[in-house]
């Protein structure tokens, strides 16, 4: 009879379908924000998509017999057929058995260039933001003097520079490509982080744990991180996919990944000579890339807007 | 205070029949039981639940209640300016000078904004446009409305400053919103609803976003602008002391209704609703110090679950367990007052 | 406010000078040799290594050579590569064609981007909006150098609407294509940005107020949302083009255009590192009197912000 939403608050909760109340009342942000995404089809869609590409990158084996190095000039720039669904590139490699190796290398990239640019750019926000005065004004010239250089030619002279001195490895260019998508992106994190820092220090709750003699990295861990992520995590899944698009866009200007190595854009690299003859070289691993920035992006707009409580009706 | 005088036993003020009275007498703005729903995520909440009370010109009502009681929802409806989704209206009337407006085309129902009914809204300084100047927004619908010209617009703006006691007007008529104090805001905020010389005037919480001071003095001028020009002044609040000293009539809002209708004097002095009486016991007092402050226990309801029955009930002192199961209607009592309260009798004699 | 603008222009000192060592840095002091690989696949000219070691003063530490150049830059001197070409020279005859074409781009992306964000932003999660939230996705996720390919081999190989190519003094129609090309990833930034700012100021107070005073529906949107939404979306479509000057490198690859994206991949191709650097500082330049110019607008549109 009683109605469990209005328990007095001069009594004990009575019955437990008043306490189930009490508990949906006071979920937190992110059990809220779980709830919401659940129900939306766009995340659903993105996440069974990364989810595909995230077995593909890692067992390629199980989707291909072929090895995606070995080619046979005979049958060079051959169109899609019933033994190579992608038909096979220039050196007569099985675009196939290339596209889905490329995930692997692509997802890599795009997945440790996030975990460098996160890590960086949230220490240096945090440090900036918790701490202030001088320390925060040189972080944050310092972070201005990345910021304004452009991406792409940032990402020229750095890889330009330093090609000579990584070699030939596949784990050398990788390492430095990945490096140089981290060095000049972390400046966006880190005022992300920052602001967020700043905006928590001056809260009155990290106010009160201070005055109650909480250490520093008490305040850090438990009062700003919690609500310092959410944003951080968003930017991260975008620029995710933005990274592999990155990675994608230094193999095609020719700077980048190189050939030992099998990426999406390498092929799509490779393919740029044949676009008139042969569109099947740049359909398939354009489209694999394509798709797989399309669900980052998707995620991170579904777990933005479910972080986002202004966005809600 | 005195027993009330023992008035006529009419339905004045939930009977939808209006019968022949005086021009002087008749409504200029009559709402009558208006219910709003807002689709949330959590389900629907009806936020207004039937809502009926009136103002007549010269007459300040005070819609008091706490936050969430729907006293803003109601305004914002009488204006016109709810954001339909998510709110939908459900039923009921609203009526300007007798002419139907929930029914009315939006062509009309835009000429009687500012025309006829203006607001003031609670906080100047979001309710302002922070990027053009004061003069400029008092001015803007002196030029569209009226056609007047720039400059006329602007001399007229500045005479407004002038009369809500901005002062050096004429300098301050090109000041941007955020180079005003709150109170100067707010001020510039009431020459604004007075552009157009309306009728009726609704003002929602002019003065809770501002110092104790400075709210005594935005009272001051408001009571006063109300005086000379004969206007219906809707004060919504939740400041009892402020209705003490200004308002002629009382309506205690409660989860989306009306509970207790009636003159100030004689709701003050004796009220017929347990929420009413709750309300004032948690006023401090100078003549009680040292006695325990009278807090009222509980939450108001979530509006997507009223509670069954009397909404009060939950928190209600004076609960039976009639209570739980018969939702009060607003009934007429002595004295032109109403409550809906099943016991409002009772109360009177306790 | 022109005491603003001054402060502003010299607080962008610093980072210009850092930026601009940054990359002055990587490009002549890590590598080892600072010659290495500078003058294309051969070794160096000696006369070259002779003029560079004088002008440059390479055996001189990294600061008094990165004021030296700064100092030439100051008086416009960009200096010489290995083939004794004026580097300024170079970028004086590519950077007419890059800015025409970011221009290009620019508008393309504010009034497609604009109509389509204010149209979607009047009325969100109606058909329209989710036509342009999926194109806006779709315009995010696809690499620009994607987008160019396939409009070209589409447009210009397949359908003949457009020559595949740009020619060598390129009106603004010649620029449409890879002018869109360019901007399309702002272009849906644009559209968001856009959408957002009204969707969200359409809830605001003073917008609520506008409607109370009885002004008309096209007013309240006309004047006091639009001016209000227009501020950040102004920002970006200024902060954007100096990415785009930066940016325009892959798509005047696709399109054959000679600017100074072009120029800066054949330097790099070349190994040119004098040019390589020139032309990246000239951006960097470009990005931040952009940035600064934007900071001015924001003052000018948004009397909050105060100037002293």
């Amino acid at each position: 009879m009683t109605d469990p939403t209005t328990v007095t608050s001069d009594k004990p909760v009575a019955s437990p379908a008043a306490a189930e109340a009490a508990v949906t009342r006071s979920r937190s942000l992110g059990a809220d924000a779980w709830y919401d995404l659940r129900r939306r089809p766009l995340f659903i869609v993105a996440a069974t998509l990364i989810g595909a590409l995230l077995v593909l990158a890692a067992f390629p084996q199980l989707f291909t017999s072929v090895d995606p190095t070995v080619g046979d000039l005979s049958r060079a720039r051959q169109g899609p057929s019933a033994e190579a669904w992608f038909g096979y590139d220039n050196l007569g490699r099985d675009v196939f058995a290339r596209t889905i190796y490329g995930t692997r290398v692509s997802i890599v990239v795009g997945v440790l260039a996030t975990t460098f640019v996160v890590l960086l750019g949230a220490v240096m926000g945090l440090i900036a933001g918790f701490v202030g005065g001088w320390l925060d004004s040189l972080l944050a010239r310092i972070a201005d003097v990345f910021f304004g250089v452009p991406f792409v030619l940032g990402a020229i002279v750095v890889l330009s520079t330093f090609r000579q001195s990584v070699g030939q490895s596949v784990i050398g260019i990788s390492g430095l490509v990945i490096g140089t998508i981290g060095l000049l992106s972390w400046p966006v994190t880190m005022r992300i982080m920052r602001s967020a820092a700043i905006a928590a220090r001056s809260q009155d709750y990290v106010k009160a744990a201070r005055a109650l003699g909480a250490g520093p990295w008490r305040i850090i861990v438990r009062h700003m991180l919690p609500n310092t992520i959410a944003p951080v995590m968003v930017y991260a899944t975008i620029a995710l996919g933005a990274f592999i698009g990155a990675e994608a866009t230094l193999s095609f200007l020719g700077v980048g990944l190189r050939d030992p190595v099998v990426s999406w854009g390498v092929m799509i690299s490779e393919a740029q000579s044949y676009l008139r003859t042969s569109p099947h070289l740049l359909l398939f691993p354009g489209g694999f890339l394509v798709v797989t920035v399309l669900a980052f992006v998707l995620l991170g707009d579904a777990v933005r807007d479910a972080f986002d409580p202004k966005g809600r009706s | 205070m005195s027993t009330p005088p023992a008035g006529p036993l009419v339905n004045t003020e939930t009977s939808a029949a209006p019968g022949p009275t005086g021009l002087a007498d008749a409504p200029l703005l009559e709402v009558e039981d208006l219910r709003v729903e807002f689709h949330t995520r959590d389900g629907v909440a009806s936020v207004l639940n039937g809502v009926s009370y009136h103002v007549r010109a010269g007459e300040t009502l005070a819609v008091l209640g706490e936050s969430g009681s729907g006293k803003s929802v109601t305004a914002n409806t009488v204006m016109g300016i709810l954001p339909v989704p998510p709110a939908r209206i459900t039923g009921g009337a609203i009526r300007y000078r007798g002419e139907e407006l929930l029914t009315a085309d939006e062509e009309r129902r835009r000429e009687l904004r500012g025309e006829h009914v203006a607001m003031i809204f609670q906080d100047a300084l979001s309710a302002l446009n922070p990027v053009f100047t004061v003069g400029f927004q008092i001015g803007e619908q002196l030029r569209t409305r009226r056609g007047m010209s720039r400059r006329d617009a602007r001399a007229r703006a500045v005479e407004l400053l002038d009369m809500v006691g901005i002062p050096g007007a004429k300098q301050r008529v090109t000041s941007f919103p955020h180079e005003f104090s709150g109170g100067m805001r707010q001020r510039a905020m009431i020459a604004m609803s007075l552009a157009l010389d309306p009728d009726v005037l609704i003002a929602d919480e002019p003065t809770t976003a501002l110092d104790v001071t400075v709210q005594a003095q935005i009272m001051d001028l408001l009571a006063d602008i109300q005086r000379e020009r004969e206007m219906g002044l809707i004060l919504i609040t939740h400041d009892l002391g402020v209705v003490a000293e200004v308002a002629d009539r009382i309506a205690v809002m409660y989860a989306g209704r009306i509970v207790e209708q009636g003159d100030v004097h004689q709701l003050f002095a004796e009220p017929r609703h347990p929420y009413t009486e709750a309300l004032l016991a948690s006023i401090p007092r100078l003549d009680s110090k040292g006695t325990e402050l009278q807090a009222i226990r509980g939450l108001p309801p979530t509006l997507t679950r009223i509670p069954s029955g009397c909404p009060f009930h939950p928190r209600c002192p004076r609960v039976r367990d009639v209570c739980r199961e018969t939702d009060p209607p607003l009934l007429a009592l002595p004295g032109g007052r109403a409550s809906a309260c099943l016991f409002a009798e009772e109360l009177a004699q306790s | 406010m022109g005491r603003y603008v001054l402060r502003r222009l010299l607080q962008l000192v610093p980072v210009f000078i850092g930026t601009t060592f940054l990359i002055y840095f990587m490009v002549w002091a890590l590598p080892g040799d600072p010659l290495a690989g500078k003058c294309g696949d051969q070794a160096c000219p000696p006369a070259f290594i002779e003029r560079m070691r004088v002008e440059y003063g390479l055996d001189q530490p990294i600061l008094v050579q990165y004021f030296s150049y700064l100092g030439g830059l100051l008086q416009g001197d960009f200096g010489q590569n290995f083939r004794g070409q004026d580097v300024g020279t170079l970028i004086a005859n590519t950077y007419p064609v890059t800015i025409k074409l970011a221009v290009v781009a620019l508008l393309i992306q504010a009034v497609i981007g604009l109509t389509a964000g204010v149209l979607t932003g009047l009325r969100p999660g109606g058909f329209l909006d989710n036509v342009v939230l999926t194109a806006t996705l779709f315009l995010v996720a696809v690499p620009v150098f994607v987008t160019g390919y396939v409009l070209q081999a589409v447009l210009g190989l397949r359908l003949g609407l457009i020559p595949p190519t740009v020619p060598a003094n390129p009106g603004f129609l010649d620029l449409i294509v890879p002018g869109y090309v360019l901007g399309s990833l702002s272009l849906a930034y644009v559209a968001r940005l856009t959408r957002t700012s009204i969707a969200e100021n359409s809830r605001a107070d003073y917008v609520r107020t506008a409607t109370a005073k009885g002004l008309s529906r096209n007013r309240v949107v006309g004047v006091h949302l639009t001016r209000n939404s227009a501020i950040p979306v102004i920002t970006f479509l200024g902060a954007d083009f100096g990415s785009l000057m930066g940016g325009a490198i892959v798509t005047e690859g696709i399109f054959n255009i000679r600017g100074i994206g072009g120029l800066i991949f054949e330097s790099i191709q070349r190994l040119d590192g004098v040019v390589v650097t020139g032309v990246v500082v000239l951006l960097v330049m470009v990005y931040l009197l952009a940035n600064l110019l934007v900071d001015v607008t924001y003052a000018l549109l948004d009397p909050r912000i105060r100037l002293d």
